[in-house]
C-alpha cells in the first residue's frame, strides 16, 4: 500500500490538499497514516490553548488616540480660497515660531551624557534610565522631521543643532552599552547614529524633495520603530509596575 | 464589508481623518491578535499594531483598490512583525511569554493545578514557546494566518508575497517543526 507523506496529511488537515477525497479514503483504511494524521491533528489543536490577551472595545479607541498625533498631514491637503483659513494658519505659524524660540532658549544646548559610576548593577540601571530618556528625546527630533510637510525649502538649523547634541551623547551611550555587553542597545544606537549624522551634517535648508528622501530613508531603516520598541523595552525594565496594558 | 472599507479608504486618501479612524477602530483588535501570535509579547504586539497603521496611512496612496484592504493591512502587520521577530532572533533575544496563573497552556497536560503538575506545566510552557520560536518568521506567519486566522492559502500567499505552493510549504514546515517539538507532550491523550 502506498502511504501519504506528512506534507499531504498536514495540508489535508487544513483542507488544502489537492487529493482530499482520496486521502480521506486512504485514512479510513490505513492505520499507519491515520496515526500520523491524528498526531498532526493533536499538535495543532493543542496550540489552540495558547492564550491571547483580551482587548476590549476601548483598545481600538486607545490605538487611534496614540496614532493620531503621529499621523502626517495628508499630502493632497490644500486651503481652497477661504481667507479665514489662511489667517488662522498664519496665526498658528506665528504661535509655533514663538514656541520654537522659547523651546530653543530652554533646551540645554550642550547637554552632557550621564556619567556612569558605581557598582555593576547600579551602572546598568543608570545606563538604562539614561538611554530611555535619550531615546525619547531622539524620537521627538526624528518624529518632527518625519511628520514635517513643506512646499518650500525648510530651515532645519534648530533640528540639526539638536541632532548634533544627540550625536555626542549617542557615541558615549553606545560605547557604554558595548562595554556592558548589551548588543541590542548598541545596535539600535549605531543605527540611530547614522541617521543623526545625516541630519547634523546635511544642508540646513532642505527642499521638499530632500525632506521626502530623508523621510523615506528613515522609513526604510525603520529607525523610529526600532527606537520606539527599544524605548518601550527599556521603560518596562526600569518602571516595571507603571505600564498598564491598553 | 470590503466595499465599506474601500469607501473609507477613498475618503481617507482625500484627507478625511475620521474615515481613517473608522478603519483603525474596525481592524485594531484583529491586527493585535495577529501581532501577538507572531511576537508572543503584548508590548511588542501593541507596537507592531501602531507601526502598521502608521505605515498604512503613509502608503494609502499606493493601495490598489482592486485588492482587499484587510489583506493589505495583514500584509503590512505581518511585515512589521516579521521585521521585529527577525531582529530579535538576529540579536539572540527571544520573546518572553506573558502567561499568568490561569495559564491555559497548563491544560496541555492537565487541568489540575497541583504543585507537581504546575512544575511540569512550566516545562510544557517552555517547550511550546521554544517550539514557536524555532519557526522562521515566514513559517510562523503562514501558520498563524492559516490556523488561527483561517485565511485561505491564496490570501496568505498575497500577504507573504509568494506563490500558493510556497505558502502551503511554509504552513507544512511550521506544522512539521511543531509536531516534532511537541510530540512527546501530545502523544498520549487522556
Amino acid at each position: 500500500m502506498n502511504h501519504w507523506n506528512e506534507e499531504s496529511l498536514a495540508l489535508h488537515y487544513f483542507g488544502d490538499a489537492a487529493d482530499g477525497p482520496e486521502i480521506e479514503r486512504h485514512l479510513a483504511a490505513c492505520e499507519e497514516c491515520r496515526a500520523l494524521y491524528r498526531s498532526i491533528e493533536r499538535t495543532v489543536r493543542r496550540l489552540d490553548a495558547l492564550p491571547i490577551p483580551e482587548r476590549g472595545e476601548a483598545y481600538a479607541t486607545a490605538v487611534w488616540e496614540r496614532l493620531r498625533p503621529a499621523l502626517p498631514a495628508p499630502s493632497g491637503f490644500r486651503f481652497r480660497g477661504q481667507p479665514w483659513r489662511w489667517a488662522a494658519a498664519g496665526l498658528a505659524c506665528a504661535a509655533m515660531l514663538v514656541l520654537a524660540f522659547l523651546a530653543g532658549r530652554s533646551y540645554p544646548p550642550n547637554r552632557l551624557p550621564v556619567q556612569i559610576t558605581g557598582n555593576t548593577a547600579m551602572r546598568e540601571r543608570v545606563l538604562e534610565v539614561a538611554v530611555g530618556d535619550y531615546l525619547e528625546r531622539s524620537q521627538r527630533v526624528l518624529s518632527e522631521l518625519a511628520n514635517a510637510r513643506a512646499t518650500h525649502p525648510l530651515d532645519i538649523t534648530f533640528e540639526q543643532q539638536r541632532a548634533a547634541d544627540l550625536l555626542r551623547e549617542n557615541r558615549l551611550y553606545r560605547q557604554s552599552a558595548l562595554g556592558a555587553g548589551d548588543a541590542v542597545v548598541a545596535g539600535v544606537l549605531d543605527d540611530l547614529e547614522r541617521v543623526l549624522l545625516e541630519i547634523a551634517h546635511g544642508p540646513s535648508r532642505i527642499t521638499p524633495a530632500e525632506l521626502d528622501d530623508l523621510r523615506l530613508r528613515m522609513e526604510a531603516d525603520g529607525i523610529l520603530f526600532k527606537i520606539r520598541v527599544l524605548g518601550s523595552n527599556v521603560r518596562s525594565r526600569t518602571e516595571p509596575a507603571t505600564r498598564q496594558p491598553l | 464589508m470590503e466595499s465599506a472599507n474601500l469607501e473609507l479608504v477613498a475618503k481617507a486618501r482625500s484627507g478625511d481623518e475620521d474615515a481613517f479612524r473608522v478603519l483603525v477602530e474596525r481592524h485594531s483588535r484583529g491586527l493585535f491578535r495577529v501581532a501577538f501570535r507572531m511576537t508572543g509579547n503584548e508590548t511588542d504586539a501593541e507596537d507592531v499594531v501602531q507601526e502598521s497603521f502608521l505605515r498604512a496611512y503613509r502608503q494609502l496612496a499606493r493601495f490598489d483598490a482592486r485588492a482587499s484592504f484587510g489583506t493589505w493591512l495583514y500584509r503590512i502587520t505581518v511585515n512589521c512583525a516579521v521585521d521585529l521577530v527577525r531582529s530579535r532572533k538576529r540579536r539572540g533575544e527571544l520573546p518572553v511569554p506573558e502567561l499568568g496563573a490561569d495559564d491555559p497552556v497548563r491544560s496541555l497536560v492537565c487541568g489540575d493545578p497541583a504543585p507537581d503538575r504546575l512544575a511540569l506545566s512550566g516545562e510544557v510552557r517552555e517547550r511550546v514557546t521554544g517550539a514557536m520560536n524555532e519557526l522562521s518568521a515566514v513559517e510562523r506567519a503562514a501558520f498563524v494566518l492559516r490556523h488561527f486566522e483561517g485565511l485561505p492559502i491564496e490570501d496568505i500567499s498575497r500577504v507573504l508575497g509568494c506563490n500558493a505552493g510556497a505558502a502551503k510549504h511554509s504552513v507544512f514546515r511550521a506544522v512539521q517543526k511543531l509536531r516534532r517539538a511537541l510530540e512527546p507532550l501530545v502523544s498520549t491523550p487522556k
